[in-house]
């Protein structure tokens, strides 16, 4: 262990050569060692997910008789109700990340704006939602947007709109809430990038004759672009794979890859279907990763969390 | 108003023309917080629908609650999980991000994507995976098998945050300590720890969070006689639209806020810079 503690007395430096080969020994060993600490870490995430994911690839090979077979993977090409759950999963995860986007973006903007004590405070309202429970989000804005919801009974009462509008149950209350959700994935990269601009810039583009939009476009927001991409990647790849949020609130109408895996296990005990849907999202996720690894920094993009 | 034209920006844009953004940016704050915390004053409701404001109050909801021997144990449950889950995912995941950062093996970072995989991979994946996994191992719907699907799904928090700690610290200070004869161990509980205590601290403090709000993996992998909260939850939310989630959430809210509050006082550094 302790290679450096034995080093041989000062004005012998024959035996301090003959010593080298051992000491780089020991550094191995050591590093080694230490890199050992690790292995409960990895040994758990080995024998919890990895294994078992990857026993539901070679399942999802297996046909209905046991043998191997593509049946699982040829019924989502042959089936037109797969493609459709693709095309919705697709379109809700575009839909969210480009709605947060059109949203986050400008509270971003305005959040860096403010002086500190004031932003502070306006980081709380995104860090809020961001703390509370997943399920009691999604449960609030059942109970807001249902029939005889607070949203309806208001819009109804200040005469915006005669009938009660349906707003849950549906594609509309699963973006309301998939947006919600999300916002803060978004907004938390995007204010980082935007308080790391040096404010001098946009004095020079002006003092240079732009202007102000044209500051912006050309100055300002390509700067911000690290961060807008990092938490878009981010949301658009939670979204890809979510679960609870629209089984809740798409009642049924919005089916996404996630809900027919889970409907294939608890429905109809077909472990193959499931896997197979499981692997193609798996595979859709870490190939999006991957492209995107090849043009951003991943490293910003740690620190979610997933539901 | 002599505000509204004062400028605002480095670029001379005064207040006034930019209104709409104060005004869209005050929307979408108040979109924000106030779905999660209507809930509250609802959940205080006297009547079957959930209103708001409510007409008459009381606390009959959270009778309800706290009446019910099925929702009690089901919280039990939850916290015991997430207690033993951020007791197992700290050290672990402590261990690992130290030991990635001290060693400089040639594999370390395909270590850390590893570690980082439970974050990438879709849950319902980990939870099918999961389910079938205990099934073979005998812990389907036990307290064990859930901590460790838990833990497992706290590790890359665990690491990130601590692995943050460990980038601002200088690990020559452990280096002295050691050539001055403390072993590694010792060094790195008095000399390191102590120094990166605010990441372990807030690592913890998320390790408990994750567990707690789980719902994915629970659902496949709690039941029988350990069902979590949030999976009792779900479970009533695909049915009917019960107050008495009401009242379960306002607590919820109680708990993470209380869990995100001691993590900003305690894990906060206010040593300067």
């Amino acid at each position: 262990m302790q290679a450096n503690s034995d080093t041989a007395p000062p004005g012998t430096a024959a035996p301090e050569r003959l010593n080298e080969a051992g000491l780089r020994r020991d550094g191995r060993l050591e590093r080694l060692a230490l890199f050992g600490l690790a292995s409960p870490a990895m040994l758990l995430i080995l024998v919890i997910l990895v294994i078992p994911v990857g026993w539901l690839f070679y399942v999802s090979f297996l046909g209905a008789d046991g043998s191997f077979s593509l049946e699982n993977y040829e019924r989502m090409i042959s089936r037109k109700s797969y493609a459709r759950i693709f095309v919705t999963t697709f379109q809700v995860s575009l839909l969210t990340t480009g709605i947060c986007i059109l949203i986050g973006y400008p509270l971003a903007y305005f959040m860096s704006q403010l002086p500190d004590r004031l932003a502070n405070i306006a980081l709380i309202t995104v860090l809020l939602p961001f703390w509370t429970s997943l399920l009691v989000r999604t449960y609030a804005w059942l109970v807001l947007l249902q029939r005889q919801g607070l949203v309806n009974d208001w819009g109804i009462s200040l005469g915006l709109w005669e009938e009660p509008l349906k707003l849950v149950h549906n594609m509309t209350g699963t973006l309301i809430g998939m947006v919600h959700i999300m916002l803060p994935f978004l907004i938390l990269p995007v204010y980082g990038s935007m308080k790391a601009i040096n404010r001098d810039l946009m004095k020079a583009a002006s003092n240079l004759g732009a202007h102000p939009r044209r500051a912006f476009w050309d100055v300002f927001f390509p700067l911000t672009m690290p961060g807008l991409s990092a938490g878009a990647l981010m949301v658009f790849i939670l979204c890809l794979g979510f679960f609870v949020t629209p089984a809740v609130l798409g009642g049924g109408k919005v089916i996404m890859v996630s809900m027919q895996i889970v409907r294939n296990i608890e429905l109809f005990v077909n472990w193959g279907a499931a896997s197979a849907l499981g692997v193609v999202l798996l595979v859709l996720t870490m190939a999006i990763l991957w492209i995107a690894s090849r043009f951003l920094k991943l490293e910003n993009l740690a620190g979610g969390g997933h539901g | 108003m002599s505000w509204l034209n004062k400028p605002a920006t480095e670029t001379q844009i005064t207040h006034g023309q930019r209104l709409w953004l104060y005004i869209l940016a005050v929307i979408i704050m108040i979109l924000l917080v106030t779905p999660t915390l209507i809930v509250i004053p609802m959940s205080f409701s006297d009547s079957q629908y959930l209103e708001f404001p409510p007409e008459t109050w009381s606390t009959r909801w959270y009778n309800s609650y706290f009446g019910s021997p099925e929702w009690m144990r089901a919280t039990a449950t939850s916290l015991k999980v997430a207690v033993l889950t951020m007791l197992v995912a700290t050290p672990v995941g402590v261990l690992a991000a130290y030991g990635l950062h001290a060693s400089n093996v040639a594999f370390v970072r395909a270590a850390f994507v590893l570690m980082l995989t439970p974050m990438m991979v879709p849950l319902v994946l980990i939870a099918i995976g999961a389910f079938y996994a205990y099934v073979q191992l005998k812990i389907l719907y036990t307290v064990t098998g859930l901590v460790l699907a838990h833990t497992v799904l706290a590790l890359p928090l665990v690491v990130i945050v601590t692995g943050s700690a460990l980038k601002s610290y200088d690990m020559a200070q452990e280096n002295a300590a050691r050539s001055l004869g403390a072993p590694r161990w010792k060094a790195f509980m008095t000399v390191t720890l102590p120094q990166i205590k605010f990441g372990v601290i807030t690592a913890a403090l998320l390790s408990f969070l994750t567990s707690f709000d789980e719902v994915v993996v629970a659902m496949f992998i709690s039941g029988g006689d350990n069902p979590t909260l949030t999976r009792n939850m779900f479970n009533a939310l695909r049915d009917q639209i019960d107050p008495t989630i009401a009242s379960i959430s306002t607590i919820m809210i109680l708990v993470t806020t209380c869990m995100m509050v001691l993590a900003q006082t305690l894990g906060r550094d206010r040593r300067p810079k």
